[in-house]
């Protein structure tokens, strides 16, 4: 993620960006010296609702193997790591991401980016996906970790809230988080210390909800997908820290002072989309260009909300860390609600972020997350009337990418919106 | 008098087609795309040029289509054949709502307007099943030439089912079948329902409304226009052009602008206009 700012350097370059490849480089060094001088203890983590504030309240470093995996992805480096794997016995249609950092683990963490270092606690926090529960347990059992399962109920149909037992079940189960922290790091838990990391969260999810909200103007002044993911780094790694929160103090400055002079991503916004999947990490940089040469700019996604979804509303609470946390865990982020809330969300996308289009892309080898893309493709279209393409590729394996079949498509859809605009504005010359 | 080109270059075969400014079509080319793709565009354009009497400079507008559209260095300007198809069926049969495209590596539903814009569109996806490589394929595990087997599949009395649409897999499926001792047009009648079958599923997404207009290489088969004619229960339109309707469409999009460039109120957007990569050709 960190990198992915390198990866779109065509288009444009902020501050936003050059900070963050500056925090995220430390944030890399750091947890290469854990790595070769035992320097802090590694909490692995999923991105999925990340209890973050948690980890930092024991001075833990938090990892994210999936952060690693498209980190090597995006550096093309994945493939000899998931073909590792693959030698292991991991099958074919198994997790890109999974095969890529279990490869990686085993041939010495070594990465361009940084050293790897092994897990004192695996917290699997997100049991929205067996595959990575999995993983985590395969983690655990390559190294000495300590595995915690943290259980969080899934929304669903009518129980698209969580309930008060829902809360009480996860904080009960933070609680234990808590006792195991202690007794890896030895330090006694400081509940102050929590609520001070809670409320730099709170403050900087209001901050990156802020940002979000710039892009419903027009030109939109940067691309809520290809440069959130630049953003989504810092929001995941620092959360509640000073080092989080001035990053996006200056994101926020810097978008504000883009919108004020009228500037976007590109030379010309003709064309306004919300994008649903995560990217194609390996070919990031020919993706967006697809986009890029028809004027087209993402001004909302649903993937930068997996590890948390701030734009309606969210706060964490201060007063009430470890219930604020839980609620995070449970409604607030992508991953963890139902496909229907999923769909009201785009919905309000489109309509608040005044898009003219959906666009989904479908991973191959992430069939939890893209089961259903179909039927979502066909209720935009038919029951809503929104211009739908759907694209597939994946995240990780290069092997799924063929630029001239995912040009064809994006080209073809781009050029009909383009015949609709034309046949729109000549309707309204006409009516003059 | 104006006149406009489409060059379509598909995976298998390059087609071209020059119109003049009333749409009559002046002539066409066809001839392999093969492994030289530059050579394959420029060549067929030449053909088409030779068969009209035509010198390079009297055709006013080229446009390239196709997968190695970017390969027609000589055009003007690129649209991809998902616009071209839907343009070149609603020019043949303007009833058209619904178009299947079926060429030698895609297969495609293209749901279409009034005014033939494209509405929605739907492709088969890194999977070569329900594509002209599947008939291909079929016809040489039988050794029958691949013009012929769509009359032999039409006069299967028990077509046999397929267990598999996948191109690689087909060839040991109909060695089993021959083995059994089946009927090859009884064979061939399978594999042009499983076909048939396939595209139709894949059409369905898009919604298919009438009429349905039945376009590229394989709608030269006549087995595969009556199976998909009896699975979808409705007639299908096919023209002895339908082979060239992409790049019909194309000619097409390339007179309408050609007109627009002489009347001097047209500009062609820049997203038509890709970067030319380097030709390794």
């Amino acid at each position: 993620m960190a990198q992915a700012a390198e990866a779109v350097k065509t288009t444009y370059q902020g501050q936003m960006h050059l900070l963050q490849k500056e925090i995220m480089g430390r944030y890399f060094e750091r947890l290469t010296r854990a790595a070769n001088q035992g320097d802090g203890k590694a909490v692995y983590m999923l991105i999925s609702g990340n209890p973050v504030e948690l980890v930092l309240a024991f001075d833990m470093i938090p990892v994210y193997p999936e952060i690693n995996a498209l980190q090597l992805a995006v550096k093309k480096v994945a493939l000899p790591f998931i073909q590792k794997a693959e030698e292991m016995g991991y099958s074919m249609d198994n997790c890109a991401y999974v095969k890529a950092d279990v490869g990686m683990f085993h041939s010495g963490r070594k990465t361009p980016f940084a050293t790897i270092p092994l897990p004192s606690l695996i917290l699997c926090n997100y049991v929205g996906c067996n595959v990575y529960l999995q993983w985590f347990e395969h983690l655990a059992e390559y190294s000495d970790g300590e595995l915690y399962n943290l259980d969080i109920p899934f929304l669903h149909g009518e129980f698209d809230e969580p309930s008060a037992a829902d809360i009480t079940y996860v904080v009960r189960q933070l609680e234990e988080v808590i006792e195991a922290c202690e007794r890896i790091t030895g330090k006694r838990f400081d509940y102050a210390k929590l609520q001070q990391i809670v409320s730099r969260s709170a403050e900087t999810g209001e901050m990156w909800a802020k940002i979000k909200a710039l892009t419903q103007k027009t030109p939109s002044p940067f691309d809520a997908y290809f440069d959130s993911v630049t953003m989504m780094a810092p929001l995941y790694c620092l959360r509640g820290t000073e080092e989080g929160l001035r990053f996006f103090e200056t994101a926020l400055k810097e978008m504000e002072e883009k919108v004020e002079l009228g500037m976007g991503p590109l030379p010309e916004e003709r064309f306004r989309f919300v994008i649903e999947g995560p990217p194609p990490w390996p070919y990031l940089r020919q993706f967006r260009d697809l986009f890029s040469k028809w004027g087209a700019v993402a001004v909302a996604s649903t993937y930068s909300t997996v590890g948390g979804l701030w734009e309606f509303g969210f706060k964490h609470d201060f007063n009430h860390p470890l219930e604020s946390i839980a609620a995070h865990m449970l409604k607030w982020n992508l991953t963890n609600r139902s496909f229907l809330q999923r769909y009201e969300q785009i919905h309000r996308y489109v309509k608040e972020w005044h898009a003219d289009a959906l666009v989904i892309h479908s991973v191959k080898s992430c069939r939890l997350f893209s089961a259903g893309q179909g039927d979502m493709r066909e209720h935009f279209t038919k029951d809503l009337g929104i211009p739908t393409l759907l694209v597939e590729s994946d995240i990780e394996d290069p092997r799924y990418f063929s630029e001239a079949q995912m040009k064809n498509r994006i080209d073809a859809f781009f050029e009909s919106l383009e015949h609709q605009k034309l046949v729109r504005s000549e309707k309204v010359r006409s009516e003059k | 008098m104006i006149y406009a080109a489409g060059v379509d270059v598909g995976s298998t075969q390059t087609k071209a087609i020059i119109i003049d400014a009333k749409r009559e079509i002046v002539a066409r080319a066809l001839t392999d795309t093969g492994a030289n793709v530059t050579r394959a565009a420029n060549k067929g354009f030449a053909e088409a040029l030779s068969a009209a009497g035509l010198q390079r400079e009297q055709v006013a507008y080229v446009v390239g289509t196709g997968y190695g559209r970017y390969k027609v260095t000589f055009g003007d300007a690129q649209i991809t054949e998902i616009s071209c198809h839907a343009r070149g069926a609603s020019f043949l049969f303007p009833n058209t709502r619904t178009v299947v495209d079926m060429g030698g590596q895609d297969a495609k539903g293209i749901h279409i307007g009034a005014d033939g814009d494209v509405k929605d569109f739907v492709m088969n996806d890194k999977c070569a099943a329900g594509t002209g490589r599947f008939l291909a394929h079929a016809a040489e595990a039988l050794s029958l030439s691949l013009d012929d087997i769509g009359e032999i599949a039409m006069r299967a009395k028990n077509p046999v089912r397929l267990t598999t649409v996948c191109t690689v897999f087909v060839e040991s499926d109909i060695m089993s079948y021959c083995a059994q001792g089946k009927k090859v047009e009884d064979i061939l009648g399978g594999v042009h329902g499983a076909i048939a079958a396939r595209t139709i599923s894949l059409v369905r997404r898009v919604g298919i409304e009438p009429e349905v207009t039945f376009t590229g290489g394989v709608s030269r088969n006549i087995g595969m226009v009556r199976a998909l004619e009896e699975k979808l229960g409705m007639k299908v339109n096919v023209s002895p052009d339908s082979h060239f309707v992409g790049a019909l469409g194309a000619a097409i999009f390339a007179l309408e602008r050609a007109m627009k460039v002489s009347s001097s109120e047209f500009r062609v957007p820049s997203s038509t206009r890709d970067p030319q990569p380097e030709s390794r050709n």
